[in-house]
């Protein structure tokens, strides 16, 4: 295949994946919006304005990031899982293996797919959210960057899952027993600096913590934890799963006999 | 010239050790329609997956005009459109989608595929089906649409895992136009097929395969000539109420104006008619009764059983 014929091939597996999560909208966009914004009214206006400050803003504004990197990474995860498992399912992804695409186009294109509705819906969120908190962004290169490298990340991370997947039920164990902790505890609703000694050390092994800390100092400037190791982390994080997946799809696990 | 397909040594073992393939070795030349044999279970679906890359081989080769599958994937797979036996396209897409989409994938910009699509969807009559989400076809219009899906990138070599099953009489005919045109055309078709009577009609060359082996690899015209008798049912006007003995032609009264005879290679049907106005009954009209292929394809693998019986 020439360079403009992967290109082709790449963006025709990125449209269709936003056209898919786009068709389907009221059940990709729709829900998380609706659960962000209960979680700013609760936890934000409700029980927030009793709480005070965190970490030295009102907490309000101190929640808003982490929610909405919520957001970004449990959409980015669902968005490549339930695609790339449906197109299993459906052995529809056999119209990409008997195509000459090469593995790291075909795993691209589904990546970028999740990143875009990871991304959309984000983008969402934050609209949203400035009804409710009022803050400006401390450093735009931080902020964007750590979105679309945490986006990459659990996109890479959800096209493993289902690889891996034999049911529906494969996929959603990862979300439920994995990446919902990971997410509640990863410093989305509080600061660190509230737990222990132990339990602040055991919390630096949450990947999500980097992710939703860098955001915070992205947007207001505060972390817990150091922004270049959480950059480091994270980058390193994508680099393992890309080639975990690119090798995946090399052998064929699990989409060739 | 360049074989259209060459399989050689072909080995497949599942996990489990089933040996699926057992060293197969097959040349399909440019031009041709060849029909791919077998009953259930016997390799041909795993030789077909082998070619369009979907099943990974054990040992051996595969060359799609002369580009090796393992060396050469990229323009292997430019050169072979693939109709498997079950439905694997999106049923929540549009027919067009599914045709673009699968164009874009061998790296064919939207416009020529868009123009394709139509092309493909007209010939198979699905023009006016091409908006609606696929889940709603029949299921002979979803293998057209699995057709037009695997000539949208207009490859030289197009492979039909059993591509008329569970089709009507009427469509399977028009399937059966359509492909031979686009032989015509010049694309080389491997077909797989429970359905010989349309290997027979549609197809030059032919391999049988049965417990992962080729029992059988030549032309059907060959194929045919290896058959020695042949039963033909004749009608009668008159009203017969016993059957009549004619030496050397074993037959049976079928009814009252109806016989079948067996006549072998060797044998002339002239004096059989001779024959019978001499005992007086006139034969009407006659038909061949057996399907020609369908008794050799019995003989060949009921010997390949017996022969792996005494193994």
């Amino acid at each position: 295949m020439t360079n403009q014929e992967k290109w082709i091939a790449f963006m025709t597996i990125v449209r269709r994946e936003i056209h898919r999560f786009l068709r389907i909208w009221p059940q990709t966009l729709l829900p998380p919006v609706i659960t962000i914004v209960l979680y700013f009214v609760i936890f934000g206006t409700l029980i927030g304005s009793r709480i005070g400050e965190m970490a030295g803003l009102p907490y309000i504004q101190f929640v808003a990031p982490g929610l909405i990197m919520m957001s970004v990474i449990t959409n980015s995860y669902s968005n490549v899982v339930s695609s790339f498992f449906g197109s299993k399912f459906q052995r529809n992804i056999e119209e990409l293996l008997v195509s000459p695409t090469p593995n790291w186009i075909i795993l691209l294109g589904f990546v970028v797919g999740g990143m875009c509705r990871g991304l959309g819906v984000g983008l969402i969120v934050t609209v949203l959210s400035l009804y409710f908190a009022d803050f400006s962004i401390h450093s735009l290169p931080i902020t964007v960057g750590i979105v679309l490298m945490t986006s990459l990340m659990f996109s890479l991370a959800g096209l493993i899952n289902a690889v891996f997947a034999r049911n529906f039920d494969d996929i959603s164990i990862i979300p439920t027993f994995v990446l919902t902790p990971l997410t509640y505890l990863g410093g989305v609703f509080y600061s660190i600096e509230l737990l222990g000694e132990f339990w602040s050390k055991v919390s630096m092994i949450n990947p999500v913590l980097y992710m939703v800390n860098a955001f915070r100092y992205g947007i207001a400037g505060i972390s817990d934890i150091n922004i270049v190791w959480a950059f480091s982390m994270v980058g390193l994080f994508s680099v393992l799963l890309f080639f975990v997946a690119l090798n995946l799809l090399e052998k064929g696990s699990r989409l060739r006999s | 010239m360049q074989p259209a397909l060459a399989i050689s040594q072909l080995n497949k073992t599942y996990e489990g050790d089933f040996q699926a393939l057992k060293g197969i070795s097959l040349d399909v030349q440019p031009g041709d329609f060849f029909a791919l044999l077998g009953p259930n279970g016997a390799g041909k679906s795993t030789t077909i997956g082998i070619i369009c890359s979907l099943v990974l081989k054990t040992s051996g080769s595969v060359s799609i005009f002369g580009c090796d599958i393992d060396t050469d994937f990229s323009e292997a797979k430019q050169h072979v459109g693939v109709v498997p036996q079950e439905f694997n396209f999106n049923q929540f897409e549009k027919p067009f989608d599914i045709l673009i989409n699968q164009a874009g994938y061998f790296g064919i910009p939207r416009e020529i595929a868009a123009e394709r699509a139509e092309k493909y969807l007209r010939q198979l009559g699905l023009w006016d089906k091409s908006h609606v989400p696929s889940r709603t076809l029949s299921g002979g219009m979803k293998r057209r649409l699995m057709i037009a899906r695997a000539l949208i990138h207009e490859p030289k070599l197009l492979v039909l895992d059993e591509p008329t099953a569970g089709v009507d009489i009427e469509l399977r005919r028009s399937m059966w136009d359509f492909l031979r045109e686009i032989n015509a055309q010049g694309t080389t078709i491997i077909l797989t097929t429970h359905y010989l009577e349309e290997a027979e009609s549609l197809c030059r060359n032919v391999a049988i395969i049965d417990h992962g082996q080729i029992v059988q690899n030549t032309s059907i015209r060959e194929l045919l000539q290896q058959l020695n008798k042949e039963l033909f049912v004749l009608d009668v006007r008159e009203l017969l109420s016993d059957c009549p003995v004619i030496e050397g032609y074993p037959i049976t009264l079928v009814d009252d104006h109806t016989l079948e005879v067996e006549v072998e290679k060797s044998q002339s049907i002239n004096a059989l008619f001779d024959a019978l106005s001499s005992a007086g009954v006139h034969v009407l009209s006659m038909r061949n009764k057996t399907n020609r292929l369908e008794e050799l394809f019995f003989d060949l693998v009921e010997k390949n059983l017996s022969g792996d019986k005494n193994d």
